[in-house]
């Protein structure tokens, strides 16, 4: 524990910090460009200058370990000077275009030089120019204002764990650059744009279209992958502008996926913004009355164990619990959000949750990864991986398929039987979990979902228990999902009730005509063909596969328009907010529901979100529980079984493409092009 | 004035056989085996009391700098790494060591191996050195065959590899960290310190970097004592050191003279002299291209060592006497230097990117006088404040020559900044 005085004050503090930190523990502002807490040191930029006494030069304070003993001063007139230095070094060669430049009002050149500028400029030779670097689709570059602190160097090395961004040249003419030309092949590539600290790089999609100081921010939750991302929405008028993250050291750290960031385009198209009903085959633009009558016409007529309803990836957990309460109301006990098929028991949320969480991947010593692509899943959690990865304390196995995960793993095998095996307590693996303080295990949904996805779970289980990983403060059995409104779903029983039909049921149903109505909240992620005979009710925010047979449509909300309860892949319940309101007559979705119940007259009892929530919390206790994780008893997981030798297969469908706002969206649709151009690549035409 | 018994490098001319019965007949790997069994601290006991400073150009004392290699070992080898890449405008010693004397520096790296309880040394020479390494690598392959190098050298039992790599002609890959990254295949950058590179070296382990000239003196001044080489030169300058003078004299020449030797004896006993007489003379720069220049009334009298020429605001640095006479642009001399440190700066900090580029260009301008009397302050400002705020010392070796230049010529640039406004207002008029 070193002393040391910082402009008068005497402080002391941990051992290992950098002066950097000393000084901001004392109270002292420093300056930097290149110094970023989750990136190493690259000590280039020199602004963080500080004097210490009997030094003969001042000192990078980001490099340099706070010692006992040390004098140091942060802001002596040779500091300042120096710091004006640095600074007037930095400018000489920055284009003055702040006026059209998109980093203008959140530039950290921009603030610090408020600081340490100068009034003038007696650089009189010609400004260095730099031509464009191509960075694919979603990173707009200005390489001319690169002021080289290498921020995005080490991100792609060191968290994207993919060594594409790299400096070329040397002295005032190094470059940085992707080598190729080409973007990134990262999913977290467009967080450069938030670490650089100048306008050298800035999203490509934004561009032109605000100036951060006219947005309205709303914090909120993202729904593009089950991690449950901490954003800010960033709103001018009714229109989302941008989406960034949000500090969360227990979920996203500071990262945001590239889809989760950049699929907004896809809040703006293939809206649904009024209610159509279907008269003579054809959609027809209605009033909400009218549709809220036809359904309540036809719901009358029909017995409720013909009525079904369906929740799918987007549903959010109020919404969720209105339909459930009104389907039973309506005498149904087919209702089910597990669109993917995977037969998880609600009963039992060990069985479906990330028990390990997110930050807990920050302890453990031994992984294995049983059939998921976690780096397309969820590429949050995937960084959080490599980064426990780089620290040297984690062995990590897969069994599966054979990815670039961006760490390096040992490959086990390629379906059910390796699993078999180190139940059984066969491979040098089950020792390894064995051995460890902390084993985790996670298990991907495309496992689950397949026809022996129970009994792979219960093996998964089984091996969890034969090598401790579970124990009274540690659950390392982990299900990683991939919908964001799945976990919810679970929590509060939007499941089969007593006699009633899952999704496949539901569609056969009513292929069969045993289903007549089927409600679709928010599901398009199902084989649509099946419900042409039935009458359809499509609650949802964007014109995809749930509208193609639907005789009522209800417009309601995506997620950045609604004050709704979300539940990531680890059980944690998080509140996103309202940023901006729904198009034309769509509405927020359990209001939706509410007004509907009343036409039907079956009036849902809670006029007002909080009622709604206490009605959530009455179903499960832990919602009400925001920013939380209740942890869940473990009571094994699956029904053992026999499996099949099938391999375990990775992703079907594209990440870029996972939800209608993905499929709606321009640059999500490049990035599948992008990706398509760079797998096929050959040298010739890569 | 050196009398010839106390030279080191006896072949510095390359007229005798560079091989090893050559190198042997003058002394080399005799009685190696007795030194490496004295052991590490015996050697670096001599050398610190031989008071031999770096000769790479910063003079740090070389026996101090290998005691900083932990005594321990924590597992991780050690490593001693010869910087052979010259690359300091001017210097030339230590190709000529490697040409005509390699087994010099092949010795000395086992010598000083042993002191650092290293396992192998790694000579990182200057690409363009293309002869030079083919040279150096036919001495090792020599020494292997000989048994002096590899498993139990030179029959003590002591494993040791000599391992040479080329370079790909960086300057900055010359300063020691640069070279480290550069040695380990990236980019050559400088380091940032600490870790020093005897804590977190090459690959991570302990690492002593050394110049050339350094190690291949290590072998002589073990076999006659310290206390011989402390006696020659001065106090805290002491031994001999090779002068590569270059410019305008009448023989330029690399010589072996005592430290401390006069500059203007120097010049007139080894290199013939300025070219038309002492008082021909403009000015020196007396230790490679990135230490201030000196006027002749300071070259008159100055002492060559590292305290005398520091006293006079410059430095010995590799010794690179670069001599100009009355005919030089001494302002265009300059700016030629600051063209090439614009040129060799790595890019990593902001200073020094950013400097000496900004420097460069208002250099090229103050050769034709198109500049303002004030930007002559401006231009001194400029370099103090890149002196001192970069990560390694090429930010200084780029502000010294004109910080130099500004010192000790400043009427020079006044004037040429005075009759280029005349002729301009001649020709407006």
């Amino acid at each position: 524990m070193p002393t040391l005085t910082i402009d008068g004050v005497e402080i002391t503090v941990d051992s290992g910090v950098t002066l950097m930190q000393a000084c901001e523990e004392a109270g002292a502002e420093i300056p930097r460009f290149c110094y970023h807490d989750r990136l190493s040191i690259a000590g280039n930029c020199r602004m963080c200058l500080v004097e210490q006494e009997n030094a003969p030069k001042p000192i990078a304070s980001c490099a340099m370990p706070a010692a006992d003993g040390m004098v140091i001063h942060t802001n002596s007139p040779s500091i300042k000077k120096a710091r004006e230095g640095v600074m007037e070094f930095l400018l000489i060669n920055h284009p003055l275009d702040c006026p059209i430049c998109d980093q203008g009002g959140e530039c950290d050149l921009q603030d610090q030089s408020m600081a340490y500028g100068g009034n003038d400029s007696r650089y009189d030779e010609n400004k260095r120019a730099v031509t464009e670097k191509n960075m694919g689709p979603l990173i707009k570059t200005v390489m001319t204002r690169c002021i080289h602190c290498t921020r995005c160097i080490r991100f792609a090395q060191e968290v994207a764990g993919v060594e594409e961004i790299g400096a070329l040249g040397r002295g005032e003419h190094m470059e940085i650059s992707t080598y190729l030309e080409q973007s990134m092949t990262s999913e977290l590539s467009g967080n450069v744009i938030d670490l650089c600290p100048v306008g050298a790089l800035t999203s490509k999609p934004y561009a032109f279209t605000a100036r951060s100081w006219e947005l309205e921010k709303t914090e909120s939750i993202d729904v593009h992958d089950a991690v449950g991302s901490n954003i800010r929405v960033d709103v001018r008028g009714k229109e989302v502008m941008r989406i960034l993250p949000r500090l969360n050291e227990d979920v996203n750290q500071e990262w945001l996926a590239d889809r989760s960031r950049f699929a907004y385009d896809g809040l703006k198209k293939r809206r649904l913004d009024k209610p159509y009903v279907r008269i003579d085959g054809k959609l027809t633009e209605a009033t909400w009355e009218d549709a809220f009558k036809t359904i309540a016409d036809k719901v009358a007529g029909t017995d409720g164990s013909k009525i079904a309803g369906i929740a799918g990836d987007l549903a959010d957990v109020e919404s969720m619990t209105a339909l459930k309460d009104l389907l039973i109301s309506l005498g149904s006990a087919n209702l089910d959000c597990r669109t993917d098929g995977v037969q998880y028991d609600a009963s039992n949320r060990a069985s479906y949750l990330f028990n390990s969480t997110i930050s807990g991947i920050d302890q453990v010593d031994a992984l294995l990864i049983i059939g998921a692509n976690i780096r397309e899943d969820a590429p949050i959690i995937n960084a959080r991986i490599r980064q426990q990865s780089l620290t040297g304390n984690l062995q990590i196995a897969v069994i599966g398929e054979t990815l670039d995960l961006t760490y390096d793993y040992d490959y086990l095998g390629a379906g059910a039987q390796t699993l078999a095996d180190l139940v059984s307590d066969n491979g040098a693996f089950a020792q390894t979990l064995k051995d460890a303080s902390h084993p985790m295990i996670i298990i991907g949904q495309n496992v689950l979902s397949r026809a022996d996805g129970q009994a792979i779970a219960a093996m998964a289980a089984q091996l969890a228990d034969n090598v401790g990983a579970i124990t009274a403060d540690w659950n390392g059995y982990n299900v990683l999902h991939q919908a964001a409104g799945r976990v919810g779903g679970l929590d509060i029983g939007f499941v089969p009730q007593d006699g009633g039909r899952d999704v496949a049921g539901i569609l056969d149903g009513a292929a069969s005509g045993d289903i007549e109505i089927v409600f679709l909240h928010h599901a398009d992620e199902i084989d649509v063909s099946k419900l042409q005979n039935a009458f359809v009710i499509y609650q949802g925010s964007h014109g995809d596969a749930g509208v193609q047979h639907a005789d009522v449509i209800l417009p309601g909300a995506a997620y950045t328009e609604k004050a709704a309860t979300w539940v990531n892949t680890e059980g944690r319940v998080q509140l996103g907010n309202r940023a901006a309101f729904p198009p034309g007559d769509a509405r927020e979705d359990w209001t939706i529901l509410r007004a509907l119940s009343g036409v039907i007259g079956k009036t849902l009892p809670y006029d007002t979100l909080d009622a709604l929530r206490d009605r959530m919390a009455e179903i499960a206790p832990h919602l009400a529980e925001a920013d939380q994780i209740v942890a869940a008893d473990w009571q094994g997981a699956g029904t053992a079984g026999d499996t099949s030798d099938e391999p375990f297969a990775g992703n079907s469908i594209d990440h870029y493409q996972v939800n209608p706002i993905c499929r709606a969206s321009n640059t999500m649709e490049e990035c599948t092009n992008i990706q398509n151009e760079v797998s096929e690549g050959t040298g010739t035409n890569g | 004035m050196l009398s010839d018994k106390d030279r080191i490098f006896t072949n510095l001319y390359g007229l005798k056989d560079p091989g090893i019965d050559g190198a042997r007949a003058r002394g080399d790997w005799a009685g190696t085996a007795d030194l490496i069994a004295k052991g590490d601290d015996w050697i670096v006991d001599e050398l610190k009391e031989s008071g031999l400073r770096g000769r790479g150009g910063a003079g740090f004392p070389t026996g101090l700098k290998m005691s900083f290699m932990p005594k321990v070992s924590d597992g991780r080898p050690h490593y001693l790494v010869v910087n052979a890449d010259e690359g300091e405008p001017g210097t030339c010693k230590d190709r000529e060591i490697i040409r005509h004397d390699p087994h010099k520096l092949v010795e000395g790296c086992l010598l000083s191996g042993v002191a650092m309880r290293a396992e192998a040394a790694y000579i990182y020479i200057r690409g363009e050195f293309y002869r030079e390494a083919e040279q150096l690598q036919a001495a090792i392959d020599e020494a292997y065959a000989a048994g002096l190098l590899g498993e139990n050298c030179c029959g003590t039992g002591y494993t040791f590899d000599v391992y040479v790599h080329r370079g790909m002609g960086a300057y900055i890959c010359g300063e020691e960290t640069a070279l480290i990254e550069s040695l380990e295949g990236k980019k050559g950058q400088p380091r940032l310190k600490p870790p020093f590179p005897a804590n977190v070296g090459v690959w991570g382990c302990p690492t002593t970097v050394n110049n050339v000239e350094s190690i291949a003196a290590v072998p002589t001044i073990l076999r006659r004592g310290g206390a011989w080489f402390a006696g020659l030169g001065r106090e805290n300058n002491t031994g001999t050191k090779i002068f590569s003078i270059s410019g305008h004299v009448n023989h330029p020449c690399n010589v072996e003279e005592e430290m401390g030797i006069p500059l203007k004896e120097l010049i007139e006993k080894h290199a013939g002299g300025v070219i038309g007489g002492w008082d021909n003379l403009l000015a020196i720069i007396p230790g490679g291209s990135s230490v201030p220049v000196l006027p002749k009334d300071i070259c008159d009298t100055v002492l060559m060592d590292f305290d005398s020429l520091k006293a006079e605001k410059s430095g010995l640095g590799t010794a690179a006497v670069i001599v100009m006479d009355k005919s030089t642009d001494i302002v265009a001399a300059i700016a030629r230097l600051a063209s090439f440190y614009q040129h060799e700066s790595c890019g990593q900090c902001t200073p020094c990117r950013e400097g000496t580029g900004w420097m460069a260009r208002v250099m090229d301008r103050m050769v034709r006088g198109d500049a303002e009397v004030e930007e002559i302050d401006s231009l001194l400002d400029v370099s103090t404040q890149i002196e001192g705020h970069t990560i390694c010392a090429l930010g200084d070796a780029a502000a010294w020559p004109i910080q130099g230049l500004i010192r000790h010529f400043r009427p020079e640039l006044e004037a040429r900044i005075a009759t280029a406004k005349q002729a301009a207002n001649t020709r407006a008029a």
